[in-house]
Formats: C-alpha cells, sequence, structure tokens
C-alpha cells in the first residue's frame, strides 16, 4: 500500500524477567495508512500501549525489542539511533497522553509550552513562534485564545488542559498522531467536544490517527479501523464496521458484549414505598481559608438537595466532575458534614450525630470506594482489613476473622485469600474486598462512589453482577454514585443527575433515559460515545 | 517466611548487621580485654601504630592506649546514639501524628511549640542544657534528644497530613473504628519507612553531637567515648593522625552499619517487597 505511513512487522517486545509474562506484545502487526484512524482497544495489560511506546522511542527501562520491525515512511525505527528518534518525535509523529495535567508543566504558560516545541527543535524567530501558538490555540478551539496563552495548566480545565496538548502535537504538523487513551481523564461531554475535534483536525491535515482506547464506545465514535488487543496478541483487525457488527473473535464479542449497554432496562417490580434515606435540603459549601493576598474561596458543592431512597431500592447519582455528586455521597456516610439540612436514616438525624454516637450508628451506612489500590491498607492483608470493621464494633477478633473469610467467599474470593495482603490481587479483585468491607457490619444502605470507574469493562461488568446479586441475596440499598450514564442505566431503579452541585432531574430509569425532561440529561446522553452505533451492536 | 529470612535477603542488611554486632561485641568484652581505665597512661606519648608491641593502635597525647579507648568508647558512644535517638523518637512521633491528624488549631499549636525548639540553634541549646544539668551521660542524652526530635515531629506530622485522607483511613473511619486505632494501626505503619531512615541518620548525629560536647569539655568526665576521641586530637592531626583515623573509622562504621539495618528493616517490614522477593 502506498499510502501506508506506518507498518508494524512482527513485532516482538520483551518484558524483564520476573514480569507476569515473557512478552510485552508478541507478533504483532498491523497497519496504519495516511487519512485513517485507527483505534487499538484492549484492557489494561493488554499491551496496547506498548507498540506505541516503541514507535516513539519512548520504551519503558527493561523492555526490548527482539523482533519485527516497525517501517515509519519506510524507515525502520527500532535500527534508530536515539537522536535519529528525537528529530522524528514532534515534528512527523506527535502524541497525546492520557492525563492532561500531569504531561502539562505546571509552571509554564500553556503559550510557551506549545512554543517550545519550535523551540526544540529550532525553526521560527521567538516572535513567529508565540503567533502560531495562539493560531493552534485557536484551531484547537480554546475559548479565548488570547488569554489561554497565557494561562498557566491549573487554570484551564480538563479538557482546555487536553486542547493545549493536541495544539502541541500538532505544532509540526506530524504525519502520525498517536493518542493514548487522551479522553479516559474527561467527562461525557467534554470527551465528545475532544473526539469531535480530533477526528475534524485528522481530517482538515490528513493525518494518521493511532488512537489507544480501552472503550468500545469511543471506538464506535472515531475509528476507521481497529485493532483488538488481548495479552500482547493481536485478536482481531478489521474494519470499524466489520468489528462492531459482526466480530469474529470470541472476546471481541465479549468486550463489546460488556459495554454497559443503553437498552433501557425492564421496570423493576413495584413495592411498597418505605423510605430508608430521607434528604432534606442539603446544603455544602466549601471554604478555602483566605491568605494576606488571596481572598477566601467559596465553592458551593451542594445546593438544596433533596431525594429519598426507599428500602432496597438502588438510585444511581450522575453528574460530571464537580456536579458534587461524591459530596453528597460522603455527606451521606458522613465523612463530610453538611452545612445545613436534613439526612435521615430510618428516622434519626445523621446530620446532628457526633462523637461516639456517630461512631456508633455509622455501621448501617458503609461505602465503595473508587480507588481499588487506595482504598485498602497496604500492611494490612485483607482478612484483617474486612474484619477490622466488625472488631472496632466489640466482635471478638477470632469471630471477626471467621466472619472475613465467609465474606470473601461470598464475593467469590475463596477463604484463603484471607492471609494476603493488598498488592497481590488485581484491581478487580480489590475491588471485592472493598465490598466484602462494607458487608461486614450488616449495613442497611451501600454509598458506592465511582465503584467501577476504575476498572476494565469484562471486570466492570462481573463487579455490578456481583453487587446486583448481594443486593438481592443482603437485601440491601444502594446508593450508585457514578459518572457514566450507561453504569447507572444498567443497575439502578432511580436515577437522580446532578450538575454545579443542584439535582437537574430525577426520575425511574426509564424515565430519565427514554424521555429527559432536562436540557443537560440530553446533553449527557448525546455525549455518550458509540450510542449512534448502538442499534448495530446491540 | 520468618521476619528474619525476609531480612537476611538484602545483603547490605546483613552486612550491617554483622557490623554492629561485632561494633557491640567490642563493648561487651572491652573490660575483659582491657581491664584497666582507658585513662590511664601506660606508654610513652605518641606511639603510632605497631611501633610498640601490645599497642597495635598506638597512644595518644598523653600516653593512653588508643585500642583500649576504642573499646571502652564504643559503649558509651552506642548508648547515647540510641537512646537519645529514641527519647527523640517518643517525643517526636506522637506529636507529629497529633499535629498531622487532627490538624487545625491542634496543628497549630503544637507547630509553633515545636518551631520555639527549632528557632534556636541545636548546639547552642545542646550546651546549655548540658551545662545546666552538669555533664553525665544522662544529661548528654537528654541534651541530644531535646534538640533532635523537631526533625521527626516535622516529618512525622507530614507523612500523617498526607495519609490521612487516603481512601483506606477514610474506610477504617466509616466502619467505626476510634482515632487512636486509626493513628496507631492505620496510618503509623505506613509512615515506617522515613522514619527508619531519619532515626538512623538521628543515631550518627547524636554521635557526632557528643563529641562535639566532649571537645568543650561537656562530656561525661569518667567515661571515653569515641568524640572525645576525636575531639582531643583535633589540635594534633597533622602529627598524629591515628588518634582521629581510627575512632572517626569506628563512627562510620557504626553509622553505615546502622543505616545498612535499617534499610533492611524497612525492607523486611514492607509487605510488598517481601512478597516480591519470594
Amino acid at each position: 500500500m502506498s499510502d501506508t505511513i506506518l507498518s508494524i512487522r512482527d513485532l516482538s517486545l520483551a518484558l524483564p524477567r520476573g514480569a507476569d509474562r515473557h512478552y510485552a506484545v508478541e507478533n504483532v502487526t498491523y497497519d496504519v495508512a495516511r487519512g485513517e484512524v485507527m483505534c487499538v482497544v484492549g484492557e489494561s495489560g493488554s499491551g496496547k500501549s506498548m507498540a506505541a511506546n516503541a514507535v516513539m522511542g519512548l520504551l519503558p527501562k527493561g523492555v526490548r525489542a527482539t523482533g519485527g520491525e516497525i517501517l515509519f515512511d519506510g524507515q525502520d525505527l527500532l535500527t534508530f539511533s536515539e537522536d535519529r528518534h528525537r528529530h522524528l518525535r514532534g515534528r512527523r509523529i506527535g502524541m497525546i497522553f492520557q492525563e492532561p495535567m500531569t504531561a502539562l508543566n505546571p509552571l509554564m504558560r500553556a503559550g510557551d509550552q506549545i512554543a517550545e516545541v519550535f523551540e526544540a527543535h529550532g525553526v521560527l524567530t521567538p516572535k513567529e513562534r508565540q503567533a502560531k501558538a495562539l493560531a493552534l490555540l485557536e484551531e484547537v478551539g480554546i475559548p479565548q485564545p488570547e488569554k489561554a496563552i497565557r494561562a498557566y495548566p491549573f487554570e484551564l480545565s480538563g479538557g482546555q488542559r487536553q486542547r493545549v496538548m493536541i495544539a502541541m502535537a500538532l505544532a509540526l504538523e506530524p504525519e502520525l498522531l498517536i493518542a493514548d487513551e487522551p479522553t479516559t481523564a474527561l467527562d461525557v461531554t467534554t470527551q465528545a467536544q475532544i473526539l469531535e475535534l480530533i477526528r475534524d483536525l485528522q481530517q482538515r491535515h490528513h493525518m494518521a490517527v493511532m488512537f489507544i482506547t480501552h472503550d468500545f464506545g469511543v471506538v464506535a465514535e472515531i475509528a476507521n479501523r481497529v485493532c483488538v488487543m488481548r495479552e500482547g496478541q493481536v485478536v482481531e483487525l478489521g474494519s470499524a464496521n466489520d468489528v462492531l457488527d459482526t466480530p469474529k473473535h470470541a472476546y471481541t464479542r465479549a468486550l463489546i458484549n460488556a459495554i454497559p449497554s443503553n437498552a433501557v432496562p425492564p421496570t423493576r417490580a413495584e413495592r411498597e414505598p418505605a423510605p430508608l434515606l430521607e434528604v432534606r435540603q442539603l446544603h455544602k459549601v466549601f471554604r478555602s481559608r483566605g491568605g494576606l493576598f488571596k481572598p477566601a474561596r467559596e465553592v458551593v458543592a451542594l445546593h438544596d438537595v433533596s431525594f429519598t431512597l426507599d428500602r432496597g431500592e438502588t438510585v444511581g447519582i450522575v453528574g460530571e466532575s464537580g456536579s458534587g455528586k461524591s459530596t453528597l455521597g460522603r455527606c451521606v456516610v458522613r465523612l463530610e458534614r453538611p452545612d445545613s439540612g436534613e439526612l435521615r436514616l430510618d428516622g434519626i438525624d445523621f446530620t446532628v450525630l457526633k462523637g461516639d454516637a456517630l461512631r456508633r450508628e455509622r455501621k448501617r451506612v458503609q461505602m465503595v470506594f473508587q480507588d481499588p489500590y487506595a482504598s485498602l491498607n497496604p500492611r494490612t492483608r485483607v482478612g484483617m482489613a474486612i474484619a477490622q470493621g466488625p472488631m472496632a464494633n466489640s466482635v471478638p477478633r477470632e469471630q471477626a476473622l471467621k466472619q472475613a473469610e465467609d465474606l470473601l467467599e461470598l464475593v467469590g474470593l475463596g477463604a484463603k485469600t484471607a492471609e494476603r495482603f493488598p498488592h497481590e490481587f488485581s484491581g478487580g479483585q480489590r475491588q471485592r474486598i472493598g465490598i466484602a468491607r462494607a458487608l461486614a457490619l450488616n449495613p442497611e444502605l451501600i454509598v458506592a462512589d465511582e465503584a467501577v470507574s476504575a476498572l476494565d469493562v469484562s471486570i466492570q461488568a462481573q463487579i455490578l453482577e456481583l453487587l446486583e446479586d448481594l443486593k438481592q441475596k443482603l437485601s440491601l440499598s444502594l446508593l450508585f454514585i457514578t459518572h457514566d450514564l450507561r453504569v447507572a442505566a444498567q443497575i439502578c431503579d432511580r436515577i437522580i443527575v446532578m450538575q454545579h452541585g443542584r439535582i437537574v432531574e430525577q426520575g425511574t430509569a426509564e424515565e430519565v433515559f427514554l424521555s429527559p425532561r432536562e436540557v443537560y440529561t440530553r446533553q449527557l446522553l448525546d455525549a455518550i460515545p458509540g450510542r449512534a452505533h448502538e442499534p448495530a451492536m446491540a | 517466611m520468618s521476619f528474619f529470612a525476609r531480612f537476611a535477603q538484602n545483603r547490605g542488611a546483613l552486612i550491617g548487621l554483622i557490623i554492629l554486632t561485632m561494633i557491640i561485641l567490642m563493648a561487651i568484652l572491652a573490660p575483659l580485654l582491657y581491664p584497666e581505665s582507658p585513662w590511664r597512661m601506660v606508654q610513652r606519648p605518641f606511639l603510632s601504630p605497631m611501633e610498640v608491641d601490645g599497642f597495635v593502635l598506638g597512644t595518644d597525647t598523653m600516653g593512653r592506649d588508643v585500642a583500649a579507648g576504642l573499646m571502652h568508647g564504643a559503649w558509651v558512644s552506642l548508648l547515647i546514639g540510641l537512646v537519645s535517638t529514641a527519647v527523640a523518637l517518643i517525643i517526636g512521633v506522637p506529636l507529629g501524628a497529633i499535629a498531622g491528624y487532627y490538624g487545625g488549631l491542634i496543628d497549630d499549636g503544637l507547630m509553633r511549640f515545636t518551631e520555639f525548639f527549632q528557632t534556636i540553634p541545636n548546639f547552642a541549646l545542646a550546651i546549655v542544657l548540658v551545662a545546666i544539668m552538669q555533664p553525665s551521660v544522662t544529661s548528654i542524652v537528654l541534651a541530644i534528644a531535646i534538640v533532635s526530635w523537631p526533625p521527626v515531629a516535622r516529618l512525622v506530622r507530614a507523612e500523617f497530613m498526607s495519609l490521612r485522607h487516603r481512601e483506606y483511613v477514610e474506610a477504617a473511619r466509616l466502619v467505626g473504628q476510634t482515632n487512636s486505632t486509626i493513628i496507631l494501626r492505620q496510618i503509623l505503619p505506613n509512615t515506617l519507612s522515613p522514619i527508619i531512615v531519619l532515626a538512623s541518620l538521628m543515631v550518627a548525629t547524636a554521635i557526632l553531637l557528643e563529641s562535639a560536647l566532649s571537645f568543650l569539655g561537656l562530656g561525661d568526665p569518667n567515661v571515653m567515648s569515641w568524640g572525645y576521641m576525636i575531639g582531643a586530637a583535633r589540635t594534633v592531626i597533622r602529627q598524629a593522625w591515628w588518634l582521629s583515623f581510627f575512632p572517626g573509622i569506628a563512627i562510620l562504621l557504626t553509622v553505615l552499619a546502622l543505616n545498612l539495618v535499617g534499610e533492611g528493616l524497612d525492607d523486611a517490614l514492607n509487605p510488598k517487597l517481601a512478597r516480591q522477593r519470594q
């Protein structure tokens, strides 16, 4: 093919000894043609980013190429010296990273960071560089580019930072753009905008884009061709339509099926409304202490929030970052104290409880945290981590440990795992431990704060299933906080949509999905990636 | 795998432990090998090492046996280094933990108190304290501990401040653990690494501080220490290098050994590293 810009042939990258497998990627072959978007899809650990790192010459220490070649415009990049690679980077191959906050220098103005790209390659005069930076910021659609050029990264929103990153990657008009999970850290609506921007720029500049993602929704949105990877090997390769509509490999099918679908769940059996949690007119304002030269800042996290949650019900709280949904969850478990309003659990007002009384009542509401890596003490064995709750509530040690083993069994890990430390488990397994810990106190209500957001889709599906299953078995109620409408649709009876600390809309899952009353809800729904493709996928 | 086996997998730590054992043996065997007081003048002054049989390390400015001083000094130097560090930890860790965990006014109060000690130069304060309390091993240990706890408190406070909002700490609060349990069981174990490293360096500083005090004549007049030996030999370093060289090497080896052991302890206590090595 004459228009192939990048061609990876039988590439094998060896991992250092002691890793859980020998090769990061093994005999991987795929092409990227000019003017197309190639999506490399896979779950974490599938090696999907590794090939891209090899293309950029940025392999982590200890990883070596042991075979194959990477042909970029006919030249084998693996034989390139560091110097030649550097010439290529930025000039002919651009890259966008996942986390725009850490990829930008926090102490440098946006304009200077873009100008730095020109400087590194010794093109243009300083004045022209600034002018070009401004033009680029305009092109990537940052509002008020004249102001943004002088802004520091922390003054920009996540989406704006990602736009700056894209501007930097585009500065020297590369022929190939590598985008490594560029929208994963962003809100849905922002994600939709960034995806549109990338597609738009790709067409305007006739670039090749290698887009690495774990999300099949994003794939449906942007890909021309798809390469599905699993454990370092290419499982399936083909045009986007073929792969999405008629996946050949079982793994691809499993991945596509695991995506929470937009199909609205059947209305569940009506039950007697017996309110367990009543929240009335909750207010919460965060104040930062002002200093000598800076005024105190106030952020309204919750404003007049009222809702009820019935026994045995699952209520989803959906919103983008900064909507106050996590603050609400934290107020319910009293990690945060609301400024005013009422929060009644079974008639007891939680907001006024203090000290020992609070410690005693606490066990009735438990929480499952977002980050399975941060929510377990690295120095505590998991059995102990689960038993600590009952022990704090004066259950004897032996009995608590025995119960912890039963709980581990219940969440599908087996009693023997109690003796292990958290780092020996995968993300999904840790989340199961987190759930077991929350269950240890026989709570009536569980608050799950983004409990599946950090997990791969297939694991996500398993954890959701587990939650649903436990809910039935133990007649729990669930407050499910998420940014992902698709996940909420799967598990929730009722959905509350929040924005800027206020409740925008609440109703049954069906109502919210099929006939959203508010503009904002509709925007959220439209922004879900892969929505247009949905009928074909289902 | 037993704790010691995990510890021994770090070869450096094993070497450190061997050196440390040798130094402790030196301290124990001193009264047996050199039953006489190390302060006694036994030969001509300024004998260089091996010059006269029986005086392997030579004699000092007053004709005292350097080898005897080294052996007897091991006890005092180790004692002062370890005990003063322990006392400093006992003061600094709880203060820092409470300040970092509770924050707010408690933090402000405790930190102003800490700063009060930090604004006075360490050494000047130590001199004043020893002078007031009369020079003795106890007063020296106390003085060194009192001047060296503020960095501990600051370090522990910083660690606590970053750890107290971790999700596992919040989870512990949610299940109803008391504040003291959370401090002792959840947060403190995770601050051990930097504390161990700091403590092993503090032992070194304490030994050196003691030597500086001895140099000024504020050492315990009844005991021989490495610090005193170096202090006394400083004026004649060009004529008699061995007088400061051997105690200097002894301090260096002790500090090195403690650092290695500290690092080994840290590794052995860290479950993540321990399993990786299996």
